[in-house]
C-alpha cells in the first residue's frame, strides 16, 4: 500500500504542471480567437457602443490579456472558475451540474465495451485462427469503422422510431414527478441506447487489444511449457494467456478515457443529454471563454485522474511496474 | 538473425523489386487486405471522376422530387436511385461528390500529420536530452486531451469550416507520430550501420532524413492508413457537430447533420451517409491490417 501512496503522490504532484499548461494554453488559444464573449451577446440581445464598454468593463474583459490571466490563476488557486457569460452563473455550478451526466454515460460505456470486449476477445483468441476468432476479428473491424453518431442515428430509428422500445432522447422523462427506484429505471431506460452507441465502438478496440495481446502471450514460453505439461487449454486459456494479455487492455483503459469523452461530446448532441460535450458545444456557439476554459480543465482533470487510477490498477496487478516506476 | 539494411535512398537498392514481391506476397495472403484496397481504388475512381459518374449535379435542387425514397422502394424513381433529400438533391450524386471530399480530407489531414509528426519525431529521437523531454511533455499534453474536444476548442478559435477542422484533426493526430518516430529512430540509432555512416562524416541531416528514417517507415505507413480512417470519422463527427465543412457542402457528416431532422420521416437521407463513411473505413481499415501484417517483421509468420 506505501508503494501505492507513493505513485499517487508522485503522479499528483506531477499532474499540476500538465493542468497548468493546459489552463494556460487554452486561455492564450481563446484569446486569439475573433470576437469574445461581449460580441456574442451584443449579436443575440443588441446594444449600443456605450452599452458595449460598459459590458467589457463589468466583464473585466478591458484590461489586457496577461492581466486577465493572472487574474484567472489566482481566482482558479480558489477553486473560482470564473462567471459563465451564457448561464449567468458561476462556471463551476454549471460543469459540476452537467458532470454527473456525462460521467454516468462515459462510466456505463466504458463497463460496456470493457467488459464485453475482453470477454470477446478471449473467445476470439482462445484458439486462433479458429472461425469463431475469424468471425469476431472482422465483427470487429466493422465496429471500429461505424462512425458513433451514425450508430445513435440508427440505433434510434430501429429502436425508438419502429419498435417504440426506447426513448428517443433526454436523460429522464421531463417532469415525470418520479422518484426513487422509479426514477432510477426511467434514467437506465434513457441510457440504453446512448451507452450502446458509445459503447459499441470502443467495445471493438478492446476486442482487437485483447486477441492480438492473447496471440502474443501464446507464443510465449511459459504458454508453451504449461501445454507441455498437458494443462487443458481451457485451464490455460484463463489462468496463463488470458490473465497476461489483460493487462495493455488496462493501459488502454486509461489512455481511451479521453477519446470517450469526446466520443460523449457527439453522442450527447445526437441523444440531448445534458452533459459536459454539449455544454463545450453550447459554449463554443456562445463564445463563452470562461465556461469553455473550465469544460477543459475539468475534462483534463478527469482524464489525468482516471489514468491514475489506471496507474494505481496496473501496479497491484503487475508487481513489475511500482519498481521500474521510479525513474519516470 | 540476418538482417538487409538500405543504407542509401530506396532507389538505389538492387532488391527493391524483391522486396516489393514479398511485400505484395504478405499483403494478398490476407484476403481482407486485398477486398480493402479494390474498394479504396474503386472509391478513388469514384471521388476522381465524380462529375462523370453521377447522375445528377450535387446542388441541384428538384423540387417536384422532395424526400423520394430509393428507386426499390414504393414510391421511388428510377432517375434518383438512392432516393432524394429534403430539398430535392439526388442522395447518391451527393454522396458521389462526398466521396471526394472524404479522400481530400483524408490525405491532407494524414500528410499534413505525418510530416510534422515525422520532423519533431526524428529532432527528438535523434537529439535527446531536453529538447526530447520539452517535446515529448508537449506532446503527452495533446494525447491526454479529448481529441474531439480539442478540435472543437481549435475550431472555435479558428473559425468553422473544413480547412479549419482539417488542421485542428491534424494537430490532433500529430502525437502518435512523433511517438512512433521517437522511438523507431531511438532503437536505429544505435545500430552499427548508423554509426558507420556517422564516422564517414555524414550530416546530422543526412544521417537523421536519408540514413534512419527509412528504417523506420514500417510502424508509420501502418500508423497513417489508421490516421486516415480517423481523420475522415473526426471530420465527419466535427461536420455532423456543424462546426467541420457547412451545408450545402456535400460532405458526408455534414449530410448527416443536414437530414437529421427527417430521421423519422426519410430512413434513407440518415442511412446512406452513414454507410458511405462506414464502407470507406473499414475498407481502408482492412488495407491496414495488410500493411501491418506485410511491413510489420515481428507479426510476420515465418
Amino acid at each position: 500500500m506505501n508503494r501505492a501512496f507513493r505513485l499517487l503522490r508522485r503522479r499528483l504532484v506531477g499532474s499540476v504542471p500538465v493542468l497548468l499548461v493546459v489552463v494556460v494554453g487554452s486561455f492564450l488559444l481563446l484569446e486569439a480567437a475573433p470576437g469574445d464573449a461581449v460580441d456574442a451577446y451584443v449579436v443575440s440581445v443588441g446594444g449600443d457602443a456605450g452599452m458595449i464598454e460598459a459590458l467589457r468593463q463589468s466583464w473585466g474583459l478591458d484590461a489586457s490579456p496577461m492581466t486577465r490571466l493572472a487574474a484567472y490563476l489566482w481566482a482558479l488557486l480558489h477553486l473560482d472558475l470564473g462567471h459563465s457569460v451564457a448561464f449567468s452563473r458561476p462556471v463551476l455550478s454549471v460543469v459540476l451540474e452537467r458532470l454527473p451526466n456525462t460521467l454516468l454515460l462515459m462510466g456505463c460505456a466504458t463497463a460496456l465495451s470493457f467488459f464485453l470486449g475482453s470477454a470477446l476477445g478471449i473467445v476470439a483468441g482462445a484458439r486462433p485462427g479458429s472461425f469463431r476468432d475469424r468471425f469476431l476479428s472482422i465483427g470487429s473491424l466493422a465496429l471500429y469503422a461505424i462512425p458513433g453518431f451514425w450508430l445513435a442515428l440508427v440505433l434510434t430509428i430501429v429502436f425508438s422510431v419502429e419498435l417504440r422500445w426506447l426513448p428517443l432522447s433526454g436523460m429522464e422523462t421531463i417532469a415525470s414527478g418520479k422518484t426513487g427506484p422509479a426514477r432510477a429505471l426511467d434514467i437506465a431506460r434513457h441510457l440504453v441506447l446512448p451507452v450502446t452507441s458509445l459503447g459499441l465502438i470502443y467495445l471493438a478496440l478492446y476486442l482487437r487489444i485483447m486477441r492480438a495481446g492473447m496471440a502474443e502471450v501464446w507464443r510465449m514460453d511459459f504458454a508453451l511449457a504449461a501445454r507441455a505439461r498437458g494443462i487443458s487449454r481451457r485451464r490455460i486459456v484463463w489462468r496463463h494467456v488470458a490473465r497476461n494479455a489483460l493487462l495493455p487492455l488496462v493501459t488502454m483503459l486509461g489512455l481511451q478515457s479521453a477519446a470517450m469523452l469526446g466520443g460523449s461530446v457527439v453522442i450527447e448532441s445526437v441523444f440531448s443529454i445534458p452533459g459536459l460535450g454539449r455544454l463545450a458545444q453550447e459554449a463554443v456557439g456562445a463564445r463563452d471563454t470562461p465556461l469553455l476554459i473550465g469544460i477543459i480543465l475539468v475534462s483534463a482533470v478527469l482524464v489525468v485522474a482516471i489514468n491514475l487510477l489506471v496507474d494505481i490498477a496496473y501496479a497491484s496487478l503487475d508487481p513489475r511496474v511500482g519498481a521500474s516506476e521510479a525513474g519516470a | 538473425m540476418a538482417e538487409i539494411t538500405a543504407t542509401g535512398g530506396l532507389s538505389t537498392d538492387p532488391s527493391l523489386r524483391r522486396r516489393l514481391a514479398e511485400f505484395w506476397y504478405y499483403f494478398s495472403e490476407n484476403r481482407g487486405a486485398v477486398l480493402g484496397l479494390i474498394v479504396f481504388v474503386l472509391l478513388v475512381i469514384v471521388a476522381l471522376f465524380a462529375p462523370l459518374i453521377a447522375p445528377h449535379a450535387a446542388d441541384m435542387q428538384y423540387r417536384d422530387a422532395v424526400l423520394l425514397p430509393p428507386a426499390w422502394d414504393a414510391g421511388g424513381n428510377t432517375s434518383f436511385l438512392l432516393g432524394t433529400d429534403p430539398v430535392g438533391r439526388d442522395l447518391l450524386s451527393r454522396l458521389i461528390y462526398g466521396a471526394r471530399y472524404s479522400l481530400f480530407i483524408g490525405v491532407v489531414v494524414t500528410t499534413v500529420a505525418v510530416i510534422g509528426g515525422v520532423l519533431v519525431g526524428v529532432i527528438a529521437g535523434y537529439y535527446r536530452g531536453w529538447v526530447d523531454t520539452v517535446i515529448m511533455r508537449v506532446m503527452d499534453i495533446i494525447l491526454a486531451f479529448p481529441s474531439l474536444l480539442l478540435a472543437l476548442v481549435l475550431v472555435a478559435v479558428l473559425g468553422p469550416g473544413l480547412t479549419n477542422a482539417m488542421i485542428a484533426i491534424a494537430l490532433v493526430m500529430q502525437p502518435h507520430f512523433v511517438r512512433l518516430t521517437r522511438a523507431a529512430v531511438m532503437t536505429e540509432k544505435t545500430r552499427d550501420y548508423v554509426t558507420a555512416v556517422k564516422v564517414a562524416g555524414a550530416s546530422p541531416f543526412r544521417l537523421m532524413f536519408k540514413t534512419i528514417l527509412p528504417n523506420c517507415m514500417a510502424p508509420l505507413i501502418v500508423q497513417a492508413t489508421l490516421s486516415f480512417s480517423n481523420a475522415i470519422l473526426d471530420a465527419a463527427a466535427l461536420g455532423f457537430l456543424g462546426m467541420g465543412a457547412q451545408p450545402p457542402t456535400p460532405e458526408w457528416g455534414t449530410m448527416l447533420a443536414e437530414s437529421r431532422e427527417f430521421i423519422l420521416r426519410a430512413w434513407w437521407v440518415v442511412t446512406f451517409p452513414g454507410l458511405a463513411i462506414l464502407i470507406t473505413v473499414l475498407a481502408i481499415n482492412l488495407m491496414g491490417d495488410g500493411l501491418r501484417d506485410a511491413l510489420d517483421p515481428k507479426l510476420k509468420r515465418s
